[in-house]
C-alpha cells in the first residue's frame, strides 16, 4: 500500500483544515520584553535554571537583526504585536481520553486522526500538542515499561530537571540564529523524548501539531536524547485552522544520538498556506539539527512540505561520531502564492562519516522554492562521502525553482557526488494517463507522487499514505 | 462502432489530415498502411484527443457518440484505446498501480463496481500468462528504462488489462524483433471477438502474417486512398506505395 498514492476523490481546493476550535484560552497580551519572559517562566512554574536559560535568550535575541539571505520575501514582522503564550483552560492535565475538552477531540476527529483509533489500531503513542500546552499524552505506561521518556517539555523540566539541564540549547544553542534565540526565550511547550541505552522504542511516537489561537506565535521546542545502541522514529504532523493575520512559526528540534543510537525524525507539514493572494498563512521559520554524537550513529530526516505561506527551514545533521551517518529526505511543495527557502546541512567531522540528501521540489502556480544545501567537510573527517541528489518538478511556467548547493571540503579524501535535474509534467505524460482513463488530476498526482517516491519510500507506511493525500489535495487544480 | 466522415485536421496552420473516412464495424480489424509523414499517428491522436491538433472539418463518432467533444478520458472510458507508437515513461509510478487505478476509473465511469486488489492481481496474473510476458513488469515503473521492445509489450499488456472496445495501435510492431511481434499478436488475436474492434496501424505487412485483418486501407497525403482485403497488403509490399501515387513529398 505505501508505495501506492492513495488519490482520494476531488474534494474542495480551499484548505481543508480551514477551521477554527471555539475553546476558551488563557492568553498573554501582545508583546514582548523581560517581564513577559518572566511571566511565561513563572506561569509553567520552571526552575531557576531554565528562566536564567530563557532570559540569557531573550538579551541576546535582542542584539540580533532578522536574517535577510534567504530567497523569501514577506512584510516586516513586528515581534511586538504577537501574544507569546496560550494555554487551553482545563488546569490539570487530563488522566485519561475522557477527560479531554470535547471541542478539542472535535477538533482532532476534522482531522480524521481519531486518537482512540490510533491507540488501537497503530499502536502510536500520541502527544498531542494543542496550543502551547499539551493536553493529551497516551501510552505512557507502555513506553515507561521500555524505559522511555515521552512527555511535553514543561513536564520533563519538572521530572527530569537534570536531562533538561544537560540536553537543552547542546545542539541549537541560543545563539545560533535570530529565530532561535526567540525560541529559546518564549518557547512555550513541545516535546521531550529520552530513549535509555539499548532500548529499542516500542512504537512509533508521534506528535500533531496544531496552531490555534488567534495571533499566537507558536514556539514549540523539541528534544530527542537516544542514548548509546538505543533506536527511536519520531513522527511529526501539522495542520492549522484558516485565518487572517499571518502566523509566525519558530520551532527548535534537538536531536542527540550517542554510539550505534538511531533517529528517524518524520515530518508532514500542512500548515495553512495563505488564500490565493497569499493573505494569512503560516510564516514557519524553523531551526531542526541534529547531532551524531556518537560513533555510528544515525539521524534521518525525512519531510514533506506542503503548507505555509514560507517556509524558512534546514534540518541539518552535525556528523561528530566516527562513521556515523546523517540523512535528508525531503519533498517540498509551493504553489499559489507559497515561498519556500529549504534544505539542509551535512558537517561531516568525524572520520568515514557519510551523508545522502535527496531533495525534491515541486512548484505549481506561481510557488517560488529555493534548495539551499550546505555539505561541509572538515579537515580531520577523513574519508567522509556525500551523496546529493536534488530534482525540481514544475508545473505550469509561472513558478520557480532555485538551487544553491555550497560544498566546502577541507579533507582530500573526501567523495562527493551531486546530481540536479529540473524537470517539467510534459504533456506526453498527462496524455498518456488520460487516454488510460485517468483524469488531469489524478494524473497529475500520480507523476508527482512518482516522483517523490524515493522520499515517500523512507516515511513509516501511515504517514506515507497520508503524505501522498496530502499531495494530491494540495496540487488539485495546479494544471489546466 | 466508429464512423469518420470527411476529417480535416491541423497542427499549427499546417492541414495533415484532408477529409479522411472511415467506417469500422464492430469485431472488425481493420489495418492502415501508409508511407512514413502520411498522417496516421495523426489519426490516431485525433481520435483519442491529444491536444495540439485543430479538427477544421467532418465528424467522428463512437458509438453513436461524438466523439471529438470529450475529453480524453472519457474515450477511454467508452473504450476507446491507443497503444502508442512512442510509450511515455512515467519515473517512478509503479506500473500495477498505473494499471489498477486506470481499470478502476474506466469502471467507475462506467458505473461498474472497482476491483480490489486482489481480483485485480489475478487478473494480471491471467494476462502475464496469455501474453507470455514476465511478472518482472508489474513492479517496475511505467515504461521507465524499458527498452523499446518492452515498451510495446507493455502497451499490449495495458491493453489487454483494459480490454476496449476498440483498440488503436500505432505501428506497435515496428522494432520488434519475430519473438516480441508473436506476442503482439498474440495480445490483439486474444482480444479478438464479435464485440471488439481493432485498427493496426502498421508500415509492413509482416505483421499481417500473424494478424488476419478483415480489412486494409491505404492512407496517403492526409486520406484514405485505397481500401481493400487483405490481398491490398501483399500488393503493397510487392510494389511499394509507388503504385498508388501515395509517395510523400515530404
Ligand atoms: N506536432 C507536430 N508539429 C508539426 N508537425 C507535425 C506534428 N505532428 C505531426 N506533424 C507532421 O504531420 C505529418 C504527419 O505526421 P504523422 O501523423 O506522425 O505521420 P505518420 O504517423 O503517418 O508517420 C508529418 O508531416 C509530420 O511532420
Ligand atoms: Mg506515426
Amino acid at each position: 500500500m505505501s508505495a501506492s498514492p492513495a488519490v482520494e476523490a476531488i474534494v474542495e481546493s480551499e484548505y481543508e483544515h480551514g477551521f477554527i476550535t471555539e475553546i476558551e484560552s488563557d492568553t498573554f497580551l501582545p508583546g514582548l520584553d523581560e517581564g513577559v519572559v518572566r511571566a511565561i517562566s513563572a506561569r509553567k512554574g520552571e526552575p531557576e535554571f531554565l528562566l536564567e536559560y530563557r532570559l540569557k535568550a531573550f538579551r541576546h535575541w535582542q542584539t540580533l537583526a532578522t536574517p535577510r539571505w534567504a530567497h523569501v520575501h514577506y512584510p516586516e514582522i513586528d515581534y511586538q504585536a504577537i501574544s507569546y503564550f496560550s494555554a487551553p483552560k482545563s488546569k490539570d492535565g487530563p488522566k485519561s481520553l475522557d477527560e479531554i475538552d470535547p471541542a478539542l477531540r472535535e477538533t482532532y476527529n476534522k482531522l480524521g486522526i481519531p486518537i482512540e483509533e490510533q491507540m488501537a489500531l497503530s499502536g502510536i503513542a500520541v502527544d498531542a500538542v494543542f496550543d502551547s500546552v499539551s493536553v493529551a499524552t497516551t501510552f505512557r505506561t507502555k513506553l515507561a515499561e521500555a524505559g522511555v521518556i515521552f512527555c511535553a517539555i514543561s513536564e520533563a523540566v519538572h521530572d527530569y530537571p537534570d536531562l533538561i539541564k544537560q540536553h537543552l540549547g547542546s545542539v541549537v544553542p541560543h545563539t545560533d540564529n535570530f529565530y532561535a534565540a526567540l525560541n529559546a526565550a518564549v518557547f512555550s511547550d513541545g516535546t521531550f523524548v529520552y530513549v535509555p541505552k539499548g532500548v529499542r522504542c516500542p512504537m512509533e511516537l508521534s506528535t500533531y501539531f496544531r496552531i490555534n489561537a488567534r495571533n499566537t506565535g507558536q514556539f514549540e521546542r523539541t528534544l530527542i536524547v537516544a542514548e548509546a545502541g538505543s533506536h527511536v522514529s519520531y513522527l511529526e504532523g501539522c495542520t492549522a485552522p484558516m485565518r487572517d493575520e499571518n502566523q509566525l512559526h519558530a520551532a527548535v528540534v534537538e536531536l542527540i544520538a550517542m554510539d550505534d543510537a538511531e533517529i528517524k525524525y518524520s515530518t508532514v507539514q500542512n500548515w495553512y498556506p495563505g488564500d490565493a493572494q497569499g493573505r494569512g498563512g503560516i510564516y514557519n521559520f524553523v531551526t531542526k539539527r541534529g547531532d551524531c554524537r556518537g560513533a555510528r550513529s544515525k539521524i534521518s530526516w525525512t519531510q514533506v512540505e506542503t503548507g505555509s505561506a514560507i517556509t524558512w527551514k534546514y534540518p541539518s545533521c552535525l556528523l561528530r561520531g566516527d562513521d556515523s551517518v546523517g540523512e535528508f529526505y525531503s519533498v517540498a511543495v509551493t504553489k499559489g502564492r507559497q515561498q519556500a527557502d529549504t534544505g539542509t546541512k551535512m558537517i561531516h567531522l568525524g572520520r568515514n562519516t557519510r551523508s545522502t540528501i535527496v531533495s525534491k521540489g515541486i512548484s505549481a502556480g506561481e510557488g517560488q522554492q529555493t534548495y539551499r544545501g550546505l555539505v561541509r567537510i572538515a579537515a580531520k573527517a577523513q574519508g567522509a562521502r556525500n551523496h546529493t541528489q536534488c530534482d525540481s518538478l514544475l508545473i505550469g511556467d509561472r513558478c520557480g525553482a532555485h538551487t544553491f548547493p555550497y560544498i566546502e571540503v577541507k579533507n582530500p579524501s573526501a567523495q562527493m557526488e551531486h546530481e540536479a535535474t529540473t524537470s517539467k509534467i510534459s504533456d506526453d505524460q498527462l496524455f498518456y494517463c488520460r487516454s488510460r482513463g485517468l483524469t488531469t488530476e489524478d494524473s497529475v498526482s500520480m507523476i508527482v507522487n512518482g516522483f517523490c517516491k524515493q522520499v515517500f519510500n523512507q516515511l513509516p507506511m501511515e504517514f506515507a499514505v497520508e503524505a501522498q493525500k496530502l499531495l494530491s489535495i494540495s496540487l488539485e487544480g495546479a494544471v489546466g | 462502432m466508429l464512423s469518420v466522415k470527411g476529417l480535416k485536421a491541423n497542427v499549427g496552420d499546417k492541414e495533415i489530415l484532408k477529409g479522411l473516412d472511415l467506417e469500422i464495424g464492430r469485431g472488425e480489424v481493420h489495418a492502415i498502411m501508409g508511407p512514413n509523414g502520411s498522417g496516421k499517428s495523426t489519426l490516431a491522436h485525433v481520435l483519442s484527443g491529444r491536444e495540439g491538433y485543430t479538427v477544421t472539418g467532418g465528424s467522428v463518432t463512437f458509438e453513436g457518440q461524438d466523439l471529438l467533444d470529450l475529453e480524453p478520458e472519457a474515450r477511454a472510458h467508452l473504450g476507446l484505446f491507443l497503444a502508442f507508437q512512442y510509450p511515455v515513461e512515467l519515473p517512478g509510478v509503479n506500473n500495477t498501480y498505473f494499471l489498477k487505478a486506470a481499470l478502476n476509473a474506466i469502471r467507475k465511469a462506467r458505473g461498474e463496481p472497482e476491483l480490489d486488489a486482489v481480483s485485480f492481481l489475478r487478473l494480471m496474473k491471467e494476462k502475464l500468462k496469455v501474453l507470455h510476458l514476465d511478472d518482472s513488469l508489474l513492479k517496475r515503473p511505467v515504461n521507465f528504462g524499458f527498452s523499446g521492445g518492452e515498451k510495446k509489450r507493455n502497451e499490449i499488456f495495458q491493453m489487454a488489462i483494459l480490454e476496449p472496445k476498440l483498440a488503436i495501435l500505432d505501428e506497435t510492431d515496428s522494432g520488434l524483433d519475430i519473438d516480441a511481434l508473436r506476442i503482439v499478436a498474440d495480445g490483439v488475436n486474444a482480444l479478438r471477438s464479435p464485440e471488439r474492434s481493432v485498427i493496426l496501424v502498421t508500415h509492413y505487412q509482416r505483421l499481417l502474417d500473424y494478424i488476419q485483418p478483415d480489412y486494409v486501407h491505404v492512407l496517403a497525403k492526409g486520406q484514405i486512398i485505397r481500401s481493400g482485403g487483405k490481398e491490398l497488403a501483399l500488393e503493397l509490399e510487392d510494389k511499394g506505395y509507388g503504385w498508388l501515387g501515395a509517395e510523400e513529398a515530404a
